[in-house]
């Protein structure tokens, strides 16, 4: 019975074939909508991870201030000093390195090539505590940070900006007066997770910033500290650990929050991934609502095919068909006419994914399950909207629907 | 009639439509018997209740009192499935206006009835080509309505009435959409049908000619048989 229903109904679709490609074209956009939006958030969280893990997965971050977005300025809390890196080394065992970083933006030239970039100061474990690694020539070392020599190691975008395809090491680079041997070139990372330019840089010994770059600011300032992690230790226990340290030398009360911030980039990560995955189901949500148009648009469809076929559904009403022979028709009609906007679907989504994550630089990370829940729903759809009309031919008197005009 | 079982009996048949002020008596107690082989056409003006009678004939309806047995069953008593199963294993319908399926080939329409009864493909395709071959339709069969005359589609229709090799063929102004010339092709099949394989045919028209092709004839006024050629001696 189930054959011979499905048999009427694929010559019914087969019939009317321009009606039916327009009904199911909601069901397609509505299918592609979903599957396509889910794909791209997928690749954005895979693409977070990615990067997060580049920034190494041993890191603890210190800033000062409450948040933890890029580029907040310390503002009303005070900054951290230079030897608190040495007490959070003496203080926690686990913490094996820490960097202490500050930054200042500005325009970096070398002969008529100039461009404006973050300068920072750091000490020499800032090359292993960001997991980066040297592309050329080498970082500099303790010697010339106690010295407060002015050499610098460039970011990929920088070395690109000012000396194209050319080598820079032995060159001399020109910022704020100070003129800056080029020692070393990093491997580039790309961008970090928060969509900033992580090779857009110049690092130089933190002593040489002080002097050289930081102008009237307390000189001692120091902007952020990096810290990695023992091997197969705890973050969580460091990110404590410095907590109550820090709190300790900032001389905060037990009863005042913490005027600065203490992260590992598992946390980051977290919190990113979290942000797309509620964009990603806003989104999915969204386009869902595409679905449910589309399957109104069926129901609204096979409505008035029941309609304009009252006087056929007489005939094989008369003829012996039985109610539900004819409510099966209808049904799969529905229902085939669903699932088939379903694959199409399906296969506009791969092909509309596969270009926009090209086209976006994202992963392109196939979610088998949301084509399976997709093509699931679209079918469901087909029976949820095409029983009302299926019903409404069955009950039909086949007298009445035999003197239909 | 002569035979001893009668192919139909109908007793006292009275059919309402609406209720209370509006009730309109359609049949108002109508008795009658056919025999199977005979060729019966029902005559009488509009509203003289000659379709109620062919509707509760075709087990498309019921009637509101008396009875109706048909192959010795009750049909008064059968309910909407039970009479659909009756009209496809026994009954065939042309109607005035053919209903064959828009855009449907003249075999897939045919074949229609078959697929109700569940039939294997290759059983559907040879009945259906037999049938269309006792209309005279042989290499006609994959036009559709649009492609052939209202005669040849007519007779597509009466291939899908007859293709079940049903008992009781009933034909409601069978030649109303048609010439004379057309509607005499017509007589002469449903002739032919009767005559060569035996089977009963009920004809409603209104076209005295067309009724002369039938060995019988039940002429209805006001909801009653008013005249049974069978009964009166010519």
């Amino acid at each position: 019975m189930i054959w011979n229903a499905l048999l009427l109904a694929l010559r019914e679709i087969r019939r009317n074939l321009l009606r039916a490609s327009l009904t199911v074209l909601g069901i397609i956009i509505g299918v592609a909508a979903v599957i396509t939006m889910v794909t791209l958030g997928n690749g954005a969280t895979a693409l977070i991870t990615a990067q997060v893990s580049s920034l190494g997965s041993n890191l603890v971050i210190v800033r000062p201030g409450q948040r933890m977005s890029p580029g907040q300025p310390a503002g009303w809390a005070p900054a951290f000093k230079e030897d608190d890196a040495q007490a959070i080394l003496d203080a926690v065992h686990a913490v094996r390195e820490v960097a202490s970083v500050s930054q200042r933006g500005s325009t970096v030239s070398y002969m008529t090539e100039s461009t404006f970039t973050p300068v920072i100061g750091s000490s020499p474990s800032y090359l292993e505590v960001g997991n980066w690694h040297l592309a050329e020539g080498r970082f500099f070392h303790d010697g010339e940070q106690r010295a407060g020599r002015t050499v610098c190691v460039l970011g990929d975008t920088v070395r690109k900006a000012l000396f194209q395809g050319g080598s820079p090491l032995g060159e001399k680079i020109r910022f704020r007066g100070v003129s800056c041997e080029v020692i070393g070139v990093l491997s580039p990372k790309g961008q970090s997770a928060m969509g900033q330019d992580q090779d857009d840089m110049v690092l130089m010994p933190l002593k040489s910033w002080q002097r050289r770059v930081a102008g009237r600011r307390s000189r001692q300032d120091v902007g952020t500290l990096l810290l990695s992690v023992r091997d197969g230790l705890s973050t969580e226990r460091v990110v404590r650990d410095v907590s109550v340290l820090m709190r300790e030398r900032r001389g905060i009360a037990p009863n005042e929050n913490d005027n600065f911030s203490v992260f590992d980039t598992r946390q980051i990560s977290e919190a990113l991934s979290s942000t797309t995955r509620v964009l990603t189901s806003l989104l999915g949500a969204v386009a869902a609502v595409s679905l449910l148009v589309g399957g109104i648009g069926i129901m609204n469809i096979m409505l008035v095919s029941v309609t304009e076929r009252t006087r056929e559904i007489g005939t094989r009403l008369a003829i012996g068909a039985l109610e539900r022979e004819v409510l099966l028709q209808f049904l799969v009609e529905a229902v085939a006419l669903s699932s088939f906007g379903g694959l199409v679907g399906i296969a506009l989504a791969l092909l509309a994914s596969f270009g926009l994550t090209t086209a976006l630089g994202l992963p392109f990370v196939l979610d088998v399950d949301i084509m399976l829940l997709a093509f699931a729903v679209s079918a469901g759809i087909g029976v949820l909207f095409g029983y009302v009309p299926a019903r409404r031919a069955a009950q039909l008197d086949p007298i009445e629907a035999l003197r239909h005009e | 009639m002569s035979e001893a079982a009668p192919l139909i009996r109908v007793r006292g048949v009275t059919k309402t439509y609406g209720s209370g002020q509006a009730a309109f008596q359609a049949l108002k107690g109508v008795s009658f018997e056919l025999a199977a082989g005979e060729f019966v056409a029902v005559m009488g003006p509009s509203g003289s209740g000659k379709s109620t009678v062919m509707n509760i004939l075709g087990c498309l309806d019921v009637p509101t009192s008396g009875e109706y047995v048909f192959l010795d069953q009750h049909v008064e008593q059968l309910d909407r499935n039970q009479r659909a199963i009756l009209r496809r294993h026994c009954l065939g319908f042309v109607f005035q206006g053919f209903n064959l399926l828009a855009r449907t080939t003249a075999l897939e329409n045919v074949e229609l009835p078959l697929l109700y009864r569940g039939l294997p493909l290759a059983e559907r395709h040879a009945q259906a080509r037999e049938a269309l071959a006792l209309v005279g339709l042989t290499g006609w069969e994959h036009h559709t309505p649009a492609e052939l005359s209202g005669g040849q589609q007519q007779r597509v229709a009466i291939a899908r009435a007859i293709v079940t090799r049903p008992t009781l063929l009933l034909a409601d102004e069978p030649t109303g959409n048609l010439d004379s010339e057309r509607s005499v092709e017509i007589m002469q099949l449903l002739t032919r049908l009767n005559r060569e394989h035996g089977i009963t045919v009920l004809m409603v028209t209104h076209e005295p000619d067309m009724a002369a092709w039938a060995s019988r004839t039940l002429r209805f006024v006001d909801g009653l048989v008013d005249h049974d050629s069978a009964e009166v001696p010519a």
